[in-house]
């Protein structure tokens, strides 16, 4: 009882004395939250939405050099710069729709690839042998490397004259002296860089999720004698859906915005096959100068990948609420 | 008391707003220092850091005024000044690619070189005519002055040529084609020829050189593109037939992305000769070629000329250099630029970087006297031609330059290279550029 009693009453040594506690404007508990979360809503704006907004608008301007130095005063231009995105009949409307057709295929085949290399070496790591722990170290190094100086690496072995994949090949007998960087090659060689570049992360996020599956149920699996095959398809795969889920996800988006791999192993020389669809708008708003037209395409992209997220969140959850 | 909680956050979040906003305004300059953007001149940032630091020592001991120099590499000089001119933001003084000219001044971020300014400067005169031609829009007054002046010629390995019976250098394109192919050694791994065929500025300028001999006309008089025409494609086959026709090219440059990499190819030997501007002599001495190994020749015409076709030999090449109409220091920018272009600096920077200079008056220097510098000189000022002064020259060079590239790849991996190719490349690069999407005024 007096514990208490002077706990409430009397403050600390060293705080202020009651009375200006009192005069002090009092932060009723429903803000705190509010007043927490400020800053960082702030910082979202700021970072986030304002320049996505900014985009939008930029995409109904006609954004050219004529314009940039005084870019608050671009005429409006409605959704002229849409039109011609769009317009299949003309070279830039075809070129906007390979560069698309081209970035789903590389993005499809990239994650579909990185998943299953990734589940392939989460499994083979699963049992214990000895040499393991420094294999999943190796296999986590492509994740771990900078991104320049891996793609800088590839870029150098695909290298037509003294590249070691040519040499390779032709050591092997299988020909060599091909371009890799140029024409439809370009395409195997961005994604071949690409999947190596991304298929640890897939790795380590599939191997998380095999912890959490009990053993157990191997173990029941082995006993009513299902072989390794069929525990794969008919335990750990749909036991690692909530992971897989959000990386296919995650992975593909990553993809499918992917600007560095293609840059730096092409340079501004981007043969058509490996034209991306981020490299496509760099090039349409930084070597031309055109940035309403290079908006107007960015903010296709953003809604294209809104329906793909929306959609694809609808189906996986719909699934997993029948399962 | 719930309006006035809710008011302490907003003004919360204004508070931190200003602040940010505040560490984004720049810093108030200070009155006697200018900031320079150099482009890479020499063999590499830190040796132009050098150069231009030991000439502005004597700048500031004359006018006080010191100069903050930050050289930037070619590629990213464009994009750099691209976004100054959009923010706002950026040096008081800076050097730009003079193909650039028009499409800069379009932007309206450079300050404008009326009469009395080009007085400052002792006059237009002073300046070479092909050089003064190629710093803005025509009728009116040029958004930038020439700096450092750069012409086309053909290098040539003298040894190579003696083992191979040349004796003196070709006169004509078939000549041309002739020697490189006496040049070709494949089993020995030597070339005829080098050149940067996945490199987008050197293809659009080789276009625009050898379209230009067949008479195409690239714009009409309306700054309409028209380069999608038979003459011009008869000039861009004759450029990448060296790869895909005569051979006398190694197919692996149809991966070359930049003129260095082919300078590589020039000093090591692989090749024997080189088309290239007047400022790979650098590149070349650096990488171990000393100047008696090579000669210059002016890039040869067919002859006689195609009906229309001129001889033109180069394009009007080299660096500008221009005052931001941002700057808050005009006065001093343009007492720089004076300095920079006067008969003494421009004689040193000249001399220094391999380059030509652009005024008349610095032609003394002894050094401007080789055989080598001879021939770059004539060529700039009789047989060059400035590359069209209109705001979409940026977009000519990406287009084009980007369908000869694919030209090239075509070529590189064996596949033929008919003119119905080069016919087909050239208009959908035309297509491409006329509907800019809004790429006008």
């Amino acid at each position: 009882m007096t514990v208490t009693s002077t706990a409430s009453t009397a403050p600390p040594s060293g705080a202020e004395p009651n009375g200006s506690r009192a005069r002090r404007p009092r932060i009723s508990k429903r803000s705190v939250p509010y007043l927490l979360l400020a800053p960082a809503l702030f910082f979202e704006l700021l970072v986030h939405i304002v320049p996505m907004l900014g985009g939008l608008w930029m995409s109904f301007l006609r954004l050219n050099q004529f314009f940039l130095r005084e870019w608050m005063s671009a005429p409006f231009t409605g959704l002229q710069n849409y039109r011609f995105a769009l317009d299949f009949d003309g070279a830039a409307g075809v070129e906007l729709f390979q560069s698309f057709a081209v970035t789903i295929a590389f993005a499809v085949i990239t994650v579909g690839v990185s998943w299953v290399m990734g589940l392939a070496a989460a499994l083979f790591l699963q049992r214990s042998f000895p040499g393991r722990t420094l294999l999943r170290g190796l296999f986590l190094v492509p994740y771990a490397l900078p991104i320049y100086t891996s793609v800088m690496i590839w870029k150098f072995m695909l290298d037509r004259s003294d590249g070691m994949v040519n040499a390779t090949l032709s050591d092997l007998g299988l020909g060599g002296e091909r371009f890799w960087l140029l024409g439809n090659n370009a395409f195997l060689s961005l994604t071949v860089t690409a999947i190596w570049r991304l298929w640890p992360f897939a790795f380590l996020a599939l191997m998380a999720g095999l912890q959490s599956i009990p053993t157990d149920i191997y173990d029941a699996a082995a006993v009513d004698g299902a072989g390794l095959w069929q525990q794969i398809r008919t335990i750990t795969v749909p036991m690692l859906q909530p992971v897989s889920q959000v990386l296919i996800l995650v992975l593909f988006l990553w993809t499918f915005n992917d600007f560095n791999v293609p840059y730096l192993l092409f340079d501004q020389a981007v043969p058509s096959s490996a034209n991306l669809i981020s490299i496509h708008i760099y090039q349409n708003s930084f070597l031309t100068w055109n940035f309403g037209l290079g908006s107007a395409m960015s903010t296709l992209l953003l809604l294209f990948l809104l329906v793909i997220t929306a959609g694809y969140l609808m189906l996986t959850s719909r699934r997993s609420r029948n399962a | 008391m719930r309006h006035r909680r809710l008011s302490g956050v907003i003004v919360l979040i204004l508070v931190l707003a200003s602040s940010l906003l505040s560490g984004c305004a720049r810093e108030q300059d200070d009155e006697r220092t200018l900031t320079y953007w150099a482009s890479n001149q020499g063999n590499s940032p830190q040796q132009d850091r050098r150069i231009l630091n030991e000439e502005f020592e004597k700048f500031t001991a004359r006018t006080g005024i010191e100069v903050n120099v930050e050289v930037i590499g070619w590629g990213d000089l464009l994009n750099k000044i691209l976004g100054s001119a959009v923010s706002g933001v950026g040096p008081d003084v800076v050097n730009l690619g003079n193909t650039w000219a028009a499409s800069l001044q379009a932007t309206g971020a450079f300050v404008p070189f009326t009469e009395e300014r080009m007085q400052q400067l002792g006059g237009r005169d002073r300046f070479l005519e092909t050089s003064m031609s190629s710093t803005g829009m025509s009728g009116r007054p040029p958004s930038s002055v020439p700096l450092y002046g750069l012409s086309y010629g053909v290098f040539y390995n003298k040894a190579m040529f003696r083992e191979a019976g040349i004796e003196q250098p070709p006169e004509n394109w078939s000549e041309f084609v002739d020697v490189a192919r006496d040049l070709t050694r494949p089993s020995q791994e030597q070339w005829g020829m080098t050149l940067a065929g996945a490199s987008y500025t050197e293809n659009a300028h080789f276009a625009f050189m050898l379209g230009n001999q067949e008479g195409a006309q690239l714009f009409d008089s309306n700054g309409r593109a028209t380069f999608a025409s038979p003459r011009m494609a008869s000039g861009v086959q004759r450029y990448v037939e060296l790869m895909s026709e005569h051979r006398v090219v190694n197919p692996d440059d149809a991966e070359i992305g930049s003129a260095t990499e082919a300078v590589g190819n020039f000093a090591t030997g692989e090749a024997g000769m080189l088309v290239a501007q007047n400022s790979s002599i650098a590149a070349i001495r650096a990488a171990g070629m000393s100047d008696s190994e090579w000669g210059v020749f002016p890039l040869p015409t067919p002859d006689p000329l195609p009906d229309g076709g001129e001889a033109v030999r180069s394009h009007v090449a080299g660096t500008n250099i221009a005052v931001y109409r941002n700057s808050e220091n005009k006065d001093a920018a343009i007492e720089l630029v004076k300095f920079l272009t006067s008969a003494e600096e421009q004689s040193i920077l000249n001399e220094k970087y391999g380059s030509l200079p652009v005024v008349s008056d610095a032609y003394d220097n002894p050094a401007f006297n080789t055989d080598a510098l001879r021939t770059f000189s004539r060529i700039l000022a009789e047989s060059s031609k400035q590359v069209p002064m209109i705001p979409n020259e940026n977009r000519f060079e990406t287009t084009v330059g980007a369908a000869v590239r694919d030209l090239f790849a075509r070529a590189g991996t064996n596949r033929s290279v008919r003119s119905e190719d080069i016919a087909e490349a050239l208009d959908e690069a035309q297509q491409k550029m006329r509907s800019g999407g809004g790429s006008t005024r």
